[in-house]
């Protein structure tokens, strides 16, 4: 070997050491969902673009809340990325828990981002999660059933029309219920339903002085008007029914119309696991006419908690993963009826994903629902089917029991509803907003 | 007419035995089931029991997203420390009470239950920050030492309650012929409770295998068991059933066939000294 090869093999030893030195190893924490798994299945596409190596810790949705939660309030370290949701980023992000991310760099386009995505992952203006995908909620109903009820979906029905249509779309002999929706315990479960609806209904959870509202009208049209027609349309223990379970009668061909998640549409519109594919069509979630419809809007979200040693390659992470090269690449593999939605303006003027039959609806559903503007009256809260406050999940977990319980005929709607009305103004005064 | 009686009795009793195990381990089957249909099969109504299409696609998949033997090996690391460090510590804390109790043993051994009935997550945050402090977060002998910890009752109590049951003139014979403290526990008292110190060396492996609040909380991706290798297939939004059927029969595998396989001493050492 002579000087020069000697010098050449020195420098690229040198080389390599630096890069290895800069390459991290980032543990992500994340939700198991299709997207999010198959996101985990291209991490090598960004190992070799990077040279950061990638390991996932992938838990259920309410364990990895949990998991989450109790190492970013310790400053635990213990993961560099967290997938989050639009209930958690703004309330950490205020308390300074979360990296802001405001230095993603010019190819990232964070201006394509979804305003109603970047609003509901924003605290004062700065983006502290970025979307992996985004989701609302709408109508997902049988085209034959409810063409041989005799009647035609609008495109933006109402609570009554919905209504009419399950009773007519009930066949109790042939198990086919009108309507199948979420009655389960829990605030991400019916909690989000029915608080989503109340929106529609007029009511809220709280006045602008952050009291109760479960004494009003509003909130009683609503608990009654799903009560009443879950019991004379809907499947039987619809009180301890949550997604999956409606998901399960909806493909097996047993329920009329579903109102939930619109990353349901794939499901239901996949023929190897639905046997109703062929016959889905998808309207716009209910309205009583009152200016709100009862849609929700969700994101699972990137984050990055303060404080983590690798910051510049988790953001490095997060702009492969939320930015357009990642849609394109699923695309090209996967076909587009499998990239992650509701994240990018730029996915829906794309031309070959106009083609996805639940694209546009999708994108109709996220854009109706406004996290800062969701209730008729004034509210002081940011969220649709949530109040972006620590004390909501707890809050509304209880409430929701109470409502479960009334659904399943163990109590009336009248004693649910005071139930809730005290159990919140009670904990809404230990919490010191009252 | 009394013969009869006993064999109606017999066939009553047996019968009512099978049913109540078949019971308990319905679960089980069904989860073994269920791993070998697909989603749309593991949802069907009415539900398929044994004619559907068996398909090894679940196993497939499962092996290939997770590295099982990762978690294993994390499983048996934590499950067997914790199991064995406990044995060590609560041999002569059992041997101390049973054969020198002082007036306040009694209260000792309940108030060591005690530490039982405090649910979990009423000191997840303390012991989660001394976690950090110590640097024992998402490390397995960060988890021997709470689930060593968290067993330790149950095995001083069943140490406790076999110790009681060996005669004490044997050990007094043997400190008369010279024998040390060590010498008395590990050649004499040890070798006698063998078969007690092996039931609760079971129990305590199946249950530190089993546990899921710490193990979950406590690790991310390095030192993570097999309960966050199933939960890394729950989901509320999405129908994974058969996936994570498929999950869950390898994560109880193990622990399955120990427990087939040592039934006998499980079942001795659980019923020691209940009949006498």
């Amino acid at each position: 070997m002579n000087f020069k090869q000697a010098l050449t093999a020195v420098g690229v030893a040198s080389l390599m050491a630096t890069s290895a030195a800069h390459a991290d190893n980032l543990v992500i924490a994340t939700v198991n969902n299709g997207d999010m798994i198959r996101m985990q299945g291209y991490t090598d596409d960004f190992t070799a673009k990077t040279g950061h190596t990638v390991e996932w810790v992938t838990l259920e949705e309410n364990v990895l809340r949990q998991r989450v939660t109790t190492d970013i309030t310790t400053k635990g370290g213990a993961f560099d990325i967290m997938t989050i949701g639009m209930y958690e980023t703004p309330i950490w992000g205020k308390n300074g828990w979360l990296v802001p991310l405001d230095d993603l760099s010019a190819d990232y386009n964070v201006d394509d981002i979804l305003p109603a995505m970047s609003g509901g992952l924003s605290y004062e203006g700065t983006l502290y999660a970025a979307p992996f995908y985004g989701e609302s909620s709408m109508i997902m109903f049988r085209t034959d059933l409810m063409e041989a009820a005799g009647m035609e979906m609008p495109e933006a029905p109402t609570w009554d029309f919905i209504a009419k249509a399950a009773a007519a779309m009930t066949d109790r002999d042939n198990e086919i219920n009108g309507i199948c929706l979420r009655g389960k315990a829990g605030w991400g479960e019916g909690g989000a339903f029915i608080t989503a609806m109340s929106n529609s209904f007029g009511a809220r959870w709280f006045d602008e002085d952050w009291n109760a509202q479960f004494d009003t009208e509003e909130w009683a049209n609503t608990l009654n008007f799903f009560n009443d027609m879950m019991s004379a349309s809907g499947p039987a223990g619809f009180a301890t029914n949550g997604f999956n379970e409606n998901l399960s009668l909806f493909q097996q061909g047993k329920c009329g119309m579903w109102i939930d998640a619109t990353v349901a549409a794939s499901f239901v519109t996949n023929p190897k696991d639905s046997t109703v594919a062929d016959s889905v069509g998808f309207a716009l979630a209910p309205d009583t006419g009152m200016g709100k419809r009862s849609n929700w809007l969700w994101a699972w979200a990137l984050g990055i908690p303060a404080g983590t040693q690798k910051e510049a390659a988790a953001k490095q992470f997060i702009e492969w993963a939320t930015g357009t090269g990642y849609i394109e690449m699923v695309a090209e593999k996967e076909g587009w009826a499998n990239v992650p939605p509701g994240a990018r303006t730029s996915l829906y003027e794309n031309e070959n994903y106009k083609d996805v039959p639940f694209a546009k609806m999708t994108l109709d559903s996220i854009l109706s629902a406004d996290p800062n503007d969701s209730t008729v009256k004034p509210s002081p809260y940011v969220g649709v089917q949530f109040a972006a406050i620590p004390e909501f999940a707890g809050i509304a977990t209880e409430v929701s029991q109470e409502f479960s319980a009334a659904y399943a005929g163990q109590q009336t709607v009248a004693e649910a509803l005071e139930k809730a009305q005290a159990l919140t103004n009670d904990a809404m005064e230990a919490a010191g907003y009252r | 007419m009394a013969r009869a009686t006993t064999k109606t009795r017999k066939a009553v009793v047996t019968i009512a035995a099978w049913m109540i195990g078949l019971t308990i381990f319905f679960p089980i089957l069904w989860t073994i089931l269920t791993s070998f249909k697909t989603e749309g099969q593991a949802i069907n109504d009415p539900p398929l029991f044994f004619f559907f299409d068996w398909t090894l696609e679940n196993y497939a998949i499962v092996q290939e997203r997770s590295n099982y033997m990762r978690f294993l090996w994390n499983s048996i690391i934590i499950a067997g420390g914790s199991t064995v460090l406990g044995i060590i510590i609560a041999v002569p804390a059992a041997w101390s009470m049973a054969f020198v109790p002082s007036k306040r043993t009694k209260d000792i051994l309940l108030w060591m239950l005690s530490t039982k009935m405090l649910p979990a997550v009423g000191v997840l945050y303390p012991i989660y920050l001394m976690f950090i402090k110590l640097g024992l977060l998402d490390t397995r002998i960060g988890l021997v030492i709470v689930l060593m910890l968290i067993n330790m009752p149950i095995i001083v109590w069943m140490l406790y309650t076999y110790f009681r049951e060996i005669p004490a003139e044997i050990l007094e014979a043997a400190r008369m012929d010279g024998a040390s403290l060590r010498s008395e526990i590990l050649y004499v008292l040890t070798p006698m409770a063998i078969p007690g110190i092996a039931s609760t060396l079971l129990l305590n492996f199946i249950l530190a295998w089993n546990e899921a609040f710490w193990t979950l909380n406590l690790t991310a991706a390095k030192a993570a068991p097999l309960t966050a290798f199933i939960a890394s297939y729950s989901s509320p939004e999405g129908l994974f059933f058969a996936k994570l059927s498929a999950a869950s029969t390898m994560a109880i595998a193990p622990i399955l066939i120990l427990g087939w396989f040592s039934q006998k001493q499980l079942v001795r050492g659980l019923t020691f000294g209940a009949v006498k």
